[in-house]
């Protein structure tokens, strides 16, 4: 029993990670419609950042965390004006392939700036607290509660304020969006930074029990893309839902299957359901 | 210019392509180009199910990473010849994609994108973990060099090249045919409408499949080459940017022609080789200027010369322009560059 518990524990410290970054690519793109490849180098630049600030300039964990989130805003909504927003008009095909080039040149650039090694971000937070039999670090209940208080946050700002229902308002009809006067460029921003900084903070939470180096956003970002074609592409729920589902199947898999082949399981996953239901687990219409 | 396309040119790259070795100052130019060609054969099979057919799959590495390894587990671990694994290296990858394609095709866009990029990383994860077959992370070491065939001995990098060289003059060769003909056609005619193309009787499914196997089985049989030139395997080769690589150099020479995905993936490694110093951060470079390609040249290097040649000579086409014909004769026109 204590070991199912701590497997409920890892799953809700994946799960409430991939949700948040896969919210992240799901809100960009109900806006734009594009598979954002970036994502992943977004959640990795996130990482290094905060490991930089932290390292170098001695800052304060939470503050370290702020700072790379406004780094990577910038990051996303200046990828988005450069990059996204002259292939607004371009077929499905162009704005992948470009996604790509941004993908390979940050995690470049990582490579230039920080080196290929494996660093390790410490935490100020390295305690265990016993809880009814299980042993729970200390940063893995710290995630569980950032994630889901952010979702939660997330959640009330797109549902509650007026800037938050504006996106909801382009991702349902960007021309109706317009009709009402809505200002498409600064939403598609205001998107793009919301989802560079959901990656930072994901990347900063999760990065002190795992490691931190220029391709750790590839393997989260593809899971990513699996929890959001679950949750259907676009939807808020959706993805926190996928998050979970891949969260709790990777760490029972990893416990009572193989830790060896537990990244498998959830493109395993996806493929099975995919083959079952090729319009994902939760959308209604068909793609 | 105009002598240049068509017959003659293709001549030309032919009788460029056999004099190379002359050329060439030493054995390393000659690996790096052979090296080359191999991605070339790779990326014209990318190109018939991306460039003519519409469907990006991300998964190509991973068919090309099967067909290595089809020829590197036969030689070294079961013996068999190297030519009897080479001829099963194209049709294993195809059996795989049929597979792969039954399932992946009846998504659309996006879907199918991601759908294959989370294909390709399940084809790496089991090469990297399943040891007992493919020896892991080790990697398969001491692949036999292709066996003579009659008088000709595969063993110096001269004969090596001209042996890559004519699997890539027949690939080439037999994609011509292919999208020159009813069937190349089709897969255009999916390309630019689908919903167009089923009402006017195309079996989607069956088309894309085909589409898909074929572009798998040039991979695979790129991959069974590799094995047999580099004679070294490791799991990297499945590695997603293998498909960013080969991406790219299709972009360059032009989406959906016959030459772009040829000149693209013989010109960018050259570059890549005078920007040596770069090497492990080539995509400082790569990254932006894929990105200014899709933006301001998206058609690529051939597909922007064919477009500017139509406006020049319009009248050559206007015999054409008149139907919604037009479509589907511009781009045959396109296919034959």
């Amino acid at each position: 029993m204590d070991l199912f518990l701590q497997q409920v524990l890892n799953g809700l410290t994946l799960g409430g990670i991939y949700s948040l970054v896969a919210l992240g690519l799901t809100l960009v793109y109900g806006i734009l419609h594009v598979p954002n490849f970036a994502h992943g180098a977004f959640y990795m630049a996130g990482a290094f950042v905060s490991f930089h600030l932290m390292k170098v300039w001695g800052l304060n964990y939470w503050i370290a965390m702020l700072g790379s989130a406004l780094c990577v805003a910038m990051l996303a909504t200046l990828a988005e004006r450069l990059v996204f927003n002259p292939l607004r008009n371009a077929s499905g095909l162009h704005p992948m392939i470009a996604a790509i080039g941004v993908l390979l040149f940050l995690e470049a650039s990582a490579q230039a700036i920080w080196g290929a090694d494996f660093q390790r971000m410490q935490t100020p937070y390295t305690g265990i607290i016993e809880l009814g039999g299980v042993t729970a670090p200390v940063q893995r209940l710290l995630i569980i509660a950032g994630a889901f208080s952010l979702m939660v946050a997330l959640q009330l700002f797109l549902k509650k304020t007026v800037t938050g229902s504006t996106i909801v308002a382009m991702a349902q009809n960007r021309d109706g969006a317009s009709l009402v006067g809505i200002d498409a460029n600064r939403v598609t921003m205001l998107t793009f930074a919301i989802s560079g900084m959901l990656a930072a903070v994901a990347a900063t939470l999760y990065a002190p029990i795992n490691l931190v180096y220029p391709a750790m956003g590839n393997l989260v970002i593809t899971k990513a893309f699996v929890i959001i074609i679950l949750g259907g592409m676009g939807s808020v729920p959706g993805a926190i839902a996928g998050g979970l589902i891949i969260g709790f199947a990777e760490s029972f898999g990893a416990f009572y299957l193989s830790t060896d082949y537990k990244d498998i399981i959830a493109f395993g996953l996806l493929v099975f359901i995919l083959s079952v239901r090729p319009q994902g687990l939760f959308t209604k219409g068909s793609n | 210019m105009n002598f240049l396309l068509g017959k003659p040119g293709w001549a030309l790259l032919f009788a460029l392509g056999l004099a190379f070795p002359f050329i060439a100052r030493n054995d390393y130019h000659l690996t790096v180009m052979s090296t080359a060609y191999i991605f070339a054969l790779a990326t014209v099979g990318l190109n018939l199910i991306t460039g003519y057919t519409g469907q990006f799959n991300l998964a190509h590495s991973g068919f090309m990473a099967v067909g290595a390894y089809t020829v590197g587990i036969l030689t070294v671990d079961h013996h068999v010849p190297f030519w009897i694994a080479f001829a099963l290296s194209g049709v294993t990858a195809a059996m795989l994609g049929f597979f792969v394609g039954i399932v992946s095709l009846r998504l659309k866009g996006h879907y199918f994108s991601i759908f294959t990029l989370c294909v390709g990383y399940i084809m790496f994860l089991v090469i990297e973990k399943w040891e007992s077959l493919t020896h892991g992370t080790v990697g398969i070491i001491g692949i036999p060099a292709p066996s003579p065939i009659g008088p000709l001995v595969f063993e110096s990098p001269r004969t090596l090249y001209y042996l890559v060289f004519f699997f890539l003059v027949l690939g080439v060769w037999v994609m011509h045919r292919i999208v020159n003909s009813l069937l190349g056609r089709t897969f255009m005619a999916i390309r630019n409408s689908d919903d167009l193309a089923e009402s006017l009787g195309i079996n989607l499914m069956r088309n894309k499949l085909l589409a898909f196997m074929l572009s798998v089985f040039y991979a695979g049989m790129a991959g069974g080459l590799y094995a047999g030139f580099v004679r070294f395997l490791g799991p990297g080769i499945a590695g997603v940017e293998n498909t960013f690589d080969m991406t790219m150099y299709m972009l360059v020479g032009g989406l959906g022609t016959l030459l772009g995905p040829l000149l693209g993936s013989l010109s960018v490694p050259w570059l890549t080789q005078y920007l040596q110093f770069l090497q492990e951060y080539r995509f400082i470079v790569f990254g932006p200027i894929l990105v200014l390609l899709v933006i301001f040249l998206p058609h690529g290097i051939v597909g922007t010369y064919m477009g500017w040649r139509m406006r020049r000579h319009p009248q050559a086409q206007a015999g054409a322009a008149a139907a919604p014909v037009a479509a589907a004769q511009t781009q045959p026109e396109a296919g034959r560059a």
